[in-house]
């Protein structure tokens, strides 16, 4: 379907980078905005938030749509992180006190090797691999991102769930002195998410720790999230400190705050509105025309068949 | 220069340039990418964000003359009112335009399917009679009584349009409850002074 393959070969490196470009760009706008009518816009961008550190041995991994993609200024700006605040840039405004290093994850429940891990050896044994997806959030709005990350599935394999393992649970991690969205109860803390043990072994399925050749950044969910291509990017959870692995269903943050609204599963899907707003078409970041929102995401041959026989109305 | 001059000349031009600052400040976030990676997200929000605020302005303007006794607000009012007009004109211009790009068929399904889109349409039917009824020729054919009473609607106009920006928030909403508050103030002090039993002033010199 919409989605293409490419061999490492096919994709072009003129279209990889145009971080450099924005880089001079915001140079400008920091001068002009500091000698223009002030601070307002170079407050925005803090130098520090484009510290991101260059990861190595990054392979091209097999999944890579090869529509522009969205500019490392808007992926680094624009996004939806209530922990940071509830501002879609409140996130690179007040993520600076985050301290993603040093990392652990702790790995619960149904398997046989529960424990505490550094960051570095969850991360450590797989080959980083480049994803190029396409995110589709649940407002509408849609980008392209070059994540960088290892599988899932992989990863899973070496915790080595026992067969009561039939659903995975997420958590982020609770810091309200770093992370000042959580100084309120805005959502219940943690936030947490869930996949089904099916979909945590789909390919697609990614442990992100950078985009960008990067190390993530703090507002895009450093050190370690998830990033499913074909689910409202809600589901792809932040900043992880425990993955647990439970037989029943897990909890969700937005499923638990307003369960018409938000589905457990949250497949991108055209034919299912939001109850606020129509999903049939979404904007991309950068354009101005919007366009057709493609069933899963334009990743229903990869993950249609998880949810075969189950009805997308009901279940969305 | 004498007062009536003044305020004709020096203070009506000025608020007016004053109302019209958050179209330049607009023009500035326009040019210096200050409207973010969505900016029509951005222009839309903008425009409704002033939109309320000139909304509760004009509002504002009969309490704080009667409070504070700033007789020479009313002179600004109707010109408040209609800024207020213009800048929900371009907040729901933002969204046919430039969000859902003259997509009539898509805007009228969100009209009847999204209540806080339906509530906004309300609002803002609500306001375009009392645009039009601005003028002193209107006031006129409607007499002094019949005027007001219509300019009445502006209460629920204001209610429904707070009520319009909560339903939209999804998790935070301070900001609507901020604007809730304002409202719900202004409306109180008019319930206030008409449930205040009146005592003309003229008596009350006379005892
Ligand atoms: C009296 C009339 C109205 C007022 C005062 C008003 C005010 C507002 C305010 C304050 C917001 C929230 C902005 C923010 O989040 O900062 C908003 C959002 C919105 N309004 Fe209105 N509004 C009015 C009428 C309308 C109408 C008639 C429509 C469309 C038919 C409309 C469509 C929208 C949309 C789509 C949003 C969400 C913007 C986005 O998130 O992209 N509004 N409005």
């Amino acid at each position: 379907m919409l989605i293409k393959v490419t061999r490492p070969t096919d994709i072009k490196s003129s279209e990889i980078t145009p971080k450099s470009v924005f880089l001079n760009r915001r140079k400008f706008l920091k001068t002009a905005a500091v000698a223009g009518a002030g601070l307002a816009v170079g407050q925005l961008l803090p130098d520090q938030a484009w510290a991101g550190r260059k990861l190595d041995g990054i392979v091209k991994g097999r999944f890579a749509t090869d529509e522009e993609q969205t500019s490392f200024m808007s992926v680094t700006s624009y996004n939806n992180f209530y922990e940071f605040g509830t501002d879609k840039n409140d996130p690179v405004k007040n993520s600076g006190a985050f301290k993603a290093k040093p990392w652990t994850v702790e790995i619960a429940g149904e398997c046989e090797k529960p424990g505490t891990y550094a960051f570095e050896d969850v991360i450590k044994p797989h080959r980083l691999e480049e994803r190029i997806y396409r995110l589709r959030c649940v407002e509408a709005w849609s980008m392209v991102v070059p994540w960088v990350g290892v599988p899932l599935g992989d990863v899973i394999k070496r915790f080595a769930p026992t067969s009561a393992a039939k659903y995975v649970a997420f958590e982020t991690i609770v810091r309200p002195e770093e992370m000042p969205g959580q100084k309120r109860p805005i959502l219940p803390w943690p936030y947490v998410e869930g996949l089904r043990m099916d979909e945590a072994m789909n390919p697609l399925t990614l442990l992100a720790v950078g985009l960008y050749g990067e190390e993530l950044l703090n507002q895009n969910g450093a050190p370690i999230r998830l990033v499913l291509p074909w689910k409202y990017g809600f589901k792809s959870i932040k900043s992880i400190v425990k993955i647990t692995f439970t037989e029943k269903e897990p909890p969700c943050t937005w499923n638990q705050q307003a369960s018409h609204e938000y589905g457990f599963y949250a497949n991108v899907n055209p034919q299912v509105d939001h109850p606020r707003w129509s999903q049939a078409k979404e904007r991309r970041i950068g354009e101005f025309f919007k366009r057709e929102t493609l069933m899963f995401n334009g990743y229903a041959d990869e993950v249609a068949s998880l949810y075969s026989g189950l009805d997308l109305q009901r279940y969305y | 220069m004498p007062r009536e001059k003044m305020i004709r000349k020096v203070a009506k031009p000025a608020i007016f340039a004053l109302c019209l600052g958050p179209v330049a400040w607009y023009a500035w976030l326009a040019v210096s990418g200050g409207l973010g990676a969505n900016p029509i997200e951005a222009t839309t929000r903008y425009f409704g964000d002033w939109g309320l605020r000139f909304l509760l302005i004009a509002l504002a303007v009969t309490p704080l003359r009667e409070i504070f006794g700033f007789g020479i607000l009313a002179r600004f009012r109707r010109m408040i009112g209609l800024f207020a007009f213009f800048y929900v004109f371009l907040h729901l211009t933002s969204y046919v335009a430039l969000d859902q790009f003259f997509d009539m068929a898509a805007v009228w399904s969100d009209i009847v399917k999204r209540n806080f889109i339906t509530v906004g349409m309300i609002a803002f039917a609500m306001l375009v009679p009392l645009a039009v009824t601005s003028t002193k020729g209107w006031m006129k054919r409607l007499g002094g009584k019949s005027w007001q009473r219509l300019h009445r609607v502006v209460y629920a106009a204001g209610v429904l349009a707070v009520v319009h920006f909560y339903m939209m928030v999804k998790a935070d909403v301070r900001e609507p409850l901020v604007y809730a508050a304002i409202l719900g103030a202004l409306l109180a002090w008019r319930v206030f002074m008409r449930l205040k039993p009146r005592v003309p002033v003229k008596r009350l010199r006379g005892l």
